[in-house]
């Protein structure tokens, strides 16, 4: 029953999104405020039947119903609770009724909290919210079913593949989706917009809170799943440039890249042609990343597709919404007005600067993703585009990217004074330098490129400290009054510095560990002690323990540093019976921002065991940084929220702040 | 400035980021990339000691030998021609005599392929999809290959599962 309740849920949710498709869109060309407003409950009665199936589904898996081919397929009754519920979206059929269940959710939230947006601005916004729902309940209800029932019920399940039995399956692809599908809600607007054939400074305030609110989501999911693979995956890595990360990188750097326009628009009112095409683009590089992972174009453990019908059907909701929404544009851009002028050298071009190495820096991503598909079909020799290519093109772009950072948030809008700018950044700059030189004098020669990065980073950092200490008067001023200003800044002025630092910081942990990775690999026996970055690991003996669905054997390592005993470090290798197939554990041993690494290989018949020992200094950053940009996004969207929808000037008080 | 100027400026400062951006990509495509070769492939080309790239095939039955302080060699075949693999390190959790296997290196001066990363990305019955299009594309695609294949999907069992060594570019989980 609730598998058959779950389906159809679903179906009456697609019903009530191709309602939503067209009623509004009428209600809009007749002024008639009752049909645009169907809109608005519509909405809210798809996210609840969305969420009705979704809930049904997740059910069915707690419940262990091996009668529905879904669970039997990922689910084993053995398996804990919270990998039933994370199951559910551990494969191809729920991860994409999580996807619309997100969508919907979104589409609900617009629904709900849009009350102050236009009413004919919001029906338009909701009727492409549905165009893009219909399209995939159309595919999850025709491809990828996931209430499927199996005639002859089978009394255990296949478990689910044992690499995704990990917390990280619980927060990582649910992040993921609440950045990808969030940035429809932007796609929504602009085609709105460009519907309506109107578009004004209140429509980039609307726009920019849903951007940044994905944009903080996608931040967060790239940075937990990259954290996932290092410590699941076995041998330390955390960014491989496999097409499925390029398939979220992009939407990222294009996702920055319309926060940061969508400013302009919002300031300055200009911009407006671009940051329009920016948001199509970037949600149409979230269906290529769902096309991209979902239809098995390619293998890997993100692949779950094989059935060539799946990938045909996106790839024809693609071109539909990419190259429709692209026609559209080049339609009706034209009849959107310009305005706002500004010199070359300004915070406006400054972020015109931003966006163009961002945009280039993507197209490179895009380019080196699909190359070798293309020289496949076209060609008919295979290849593989890995770091090396990303390497000499991608990092170049992206450095001078960072090295324009510090500049931006400090040139004045309009015509700004460079060589003024220069001078308040002289303090940074110098700091920058001074790090080169001790890195440099440190590490004793060897690659000059790694100092110049770390003072990059250094740079970066302090040039977000230079701007926020500019405008609280530290320093100049008494310190009544700096806090006075610092607390009298808007909350965005500290979102941009902390957002700005994370990349930093970001930069910084991925030079150390690149650079300064040490290594240790061989077949260790009992009582062997390996020397790795100062550390002693004896092996200290090898155990066997059953889990719940698996066995394990766990190897236990007594840690010492300089004859001092710290802790002691259990890596293990866990096999699956019902799959066959086994995954690494590694031990982590975390000392600031830096980690010693432990992780089993193959036992061999004389009772040794092959170990990989890694110490990776700094690693940690590479993920401070994506926090601290997301905690930036949320000091900014705080400020938002008390200007959100209200186009009105701001209140009195906020008049005698310093600018932004 | 005048507001042509001002454009000129701006779609000039374009243009000079995107030509920077083509002239690193085209840089960038003349040596880092790698392409995929069967033993076959490499038998007929001559390919020069070397140059990298990436041997597909059988990991022949047999062929597996251990030695001190994980080295180890074996044979990548595919039907026609082989070729001896020298590897220093932990083999992938999947890896297994008779199975594909994708492995990246540069051949010696003796025509031995010494691979740096070795990846093993199946479960039982499932191949590398390179190794499966080679194999099929040479007539070796082996009849029970397909009929385990076509057998899992039926059951629904068709995720491969990936274990490499080494910094796999395509086994990244995420």
């Amino acid at each position: 029953m609730i598998a058959e309740s779950g389906h159809y849920a679903l179906v009456l949710a697609l019903a009530l999104a191709l309602i939503q498709s067209i009623v509004p869109l009428v209600g809009a060309r007749l002024q008639d405020a009752a049909l645009m407003n169907v809109a608005r409950s519509t909405a809210l009665a798809q996210l609840l039947f969305v969420g009705a199936s979704f809930t049904a589904l997740v059910m069915l898996h707690v419940n262990s119903d091996f009668s529905v081919a879904n669970v039997y397929e990922n689910s084993h009754s053995m398996k804990p609770l919270l990998y039933k519920i994370t199951g559910v979206w551990g494969n191809h059929e729920g991860s994409m009724l999580l996807w619309v269940a997100i969508l919907a959710l979104f589409g609900g939230l617009v629904a709900a909290f849009g009350n102050n947006l236009p009413l004919s601005l919001r029906a338009h916004v909701l009727a492409v919210q549905a165009w893009v729902a219909s399209a995939f309940y159309l595919f999850i209800l025709v491809t990828s079913n996931p209430f499927l029932r199996i005639a002859t019920p089978p009394i255990e399940g296949r478990d689910l593949n044992p690499v995704l039995q990990d917390i990280g399956l619980a927060v990582h692809p649910p992040m993921l989706y609440l950045g990808y599908v969030g940035f429809s809600i932007s796609f929504s607007f602009a085609i709105a917009a460009l519907l309506e054939g109107r578009i004004d400074a209140a429509w980039a305030r609307w726009v920019r809170p849903w951007t940044l609110v994905a944009w903080i989501f996608l931040t967060l999911g790239i940075a937990m799943g990259s954290y996932w693979a290092y410590y699941e995956l076995g041998w330390g890595g955390w960014w491989f440039w496999d097409p499925v990360e390029n398939a979220s990188l992009m939407p990222w750097l294009a996702g920055t890249a319309l926060l940061h326009s969508a400013l302009v628009m919002e300031k300055r009112n200009a911009l407006k042609v671009w940051t329009i095409l920016l948001s199509i683009l970037t949600f149409s590089l979230s269906l290529l990343g769902t096309f991209l992972v979902r239809s098995g174009v390619i293998t890997s453990v993100h692949a779950f597709a094989t059935d060539p019908t799946r990938g045909v059907f996106i790839l024809l909701i693609l071109c539909l919404f990419i190259g429709g929404s692209l026609l559209l544009f080049a339609g009706r851009a034209t009849s959107l007005k310009q305005g706002g002028l500004f010199a070359p050298i300004s915070r406006e071009g400054a972020l015109v600067l931003n966006n163009l190495l961002l945009t280039v820096a993507c197209a490179v991503v895009l380019f080196g993703t699909l190359y070798p598909l293309a020289m496949e079909m076209l060609a008919d020799f295979k290849m593989s585009v890995g770091a090396p290519f990303y390497n000499l093109t991608f990092s170049p772009l992206f450095a001078l990217l960072l090295l324009a950072v510090p500049f931006g948030p400090m040139l004045a809008w309009k015509r700004g004074d460079l060589l003024g700018v220069a001078q308040r950044l002289l303090a940074a700059g110098v700091a920058g330098l001074v790090v080169v030189a001790i890195v440099w004098g440190w590490a004793r020669g060897g690659s000059a490129l790694a100092p110049l990065a770390i003072g990059l980073g250094v740079f970066v950092i302090a040039g977000a400290v230079t701007d926020i200490v500019e405008r609280t008067g530290l320093v100049r001023l008494p310190f009544a009054s700096v806090l006075h200003r610092a607390r009298g800044l808007p909350r965005s002025a500290w979102g941009t510095a902390f957002a700005h630092a994370g990349l930093g910081v970001a930069l910084i942990g991925i030079v150390c560990e690149t650079t300064w990775n040490s290594e240790y690999i061989a077949t260790m026996k009992q009582n062997d002690v390996a020397h790795v970055a100062g550390y002693d690991l004896k092996l200290d003996g090898l155990f066997q323990r059953q889990g719940p669905n698996y066995r394990e054997m766990i190897a236990e390592f007594k840690v010492s540093r300089d004859g001092e005993p710290l802790t002691v470090m259990a890596p293990s290798k866990r096999s699956f019976t019902t799959r066959g197939s086994s995954t690494t554990e590694a031990a982590l041993l975390t000392s600031g921002a830096s980690q010693l690494y432990v992780s089993l290989g193959d036992a061999t018949a004389e009772g040794a065991i092959a170990v990989r020992i890694y110490h990776k200094p700094l690693v940690l950053l590479i993920w401070w940084g994506p926090v601290l940009m997301a905690f930036g996004g949320v000091l900014s969207l705080s400020d938002r929220r008390l200007r959100v929808g209200a186009p009105k000037p701001a209140r009195a008080r906020q008049r005698l702040q310093p600018a932004e | 400035m005048t507001r042509k100027q001002r454009r000129m400026t701006i779609i000039g400062g374009s243009l000079a980021v995107l030509a920077l951006a083509a002239a690193l990509v085209l840089n960038a495509l003349r040596d880092s990339i790698v392409f995929f070769s069967t033993p076959t492939m490499v038998a007929e080309k001559h390919v020069e000691p070397g140059k990298r790239f990436r041997l597909g095939g059988l990991v022949q039955p047999g062929s597996l030998q251990r030695g001190d302080n994980l080295a180890v060699t074996f044979e990548v075949a595919d039907g026609n021609a082989k070729l001896p693999v020298a590897y220093k390190g932990i083999l992938p959790d999947l890896f297994r005599e008779g199975q594909g296997v994708v492995a990246e290196g540069a051949l010696d001066g003796n025509g031995v392929f010494k691979a740096d990363t070795v990846l093993a990305k199946h479960d039982e019955t499932y191949m590398p999809k390179e190794v499966a299009d080679a194999l099929k594309k040479q007539g070796h695609w082996k009849d029970d290959y397909d009929a385990k294949a076509s057998d899992t999907k039926a059951s629904g069992e068709s995720k491969p599962a990936a274990t490499t060594a080494q910094g796999n570019p395509q086994g990244a989980m995420r």
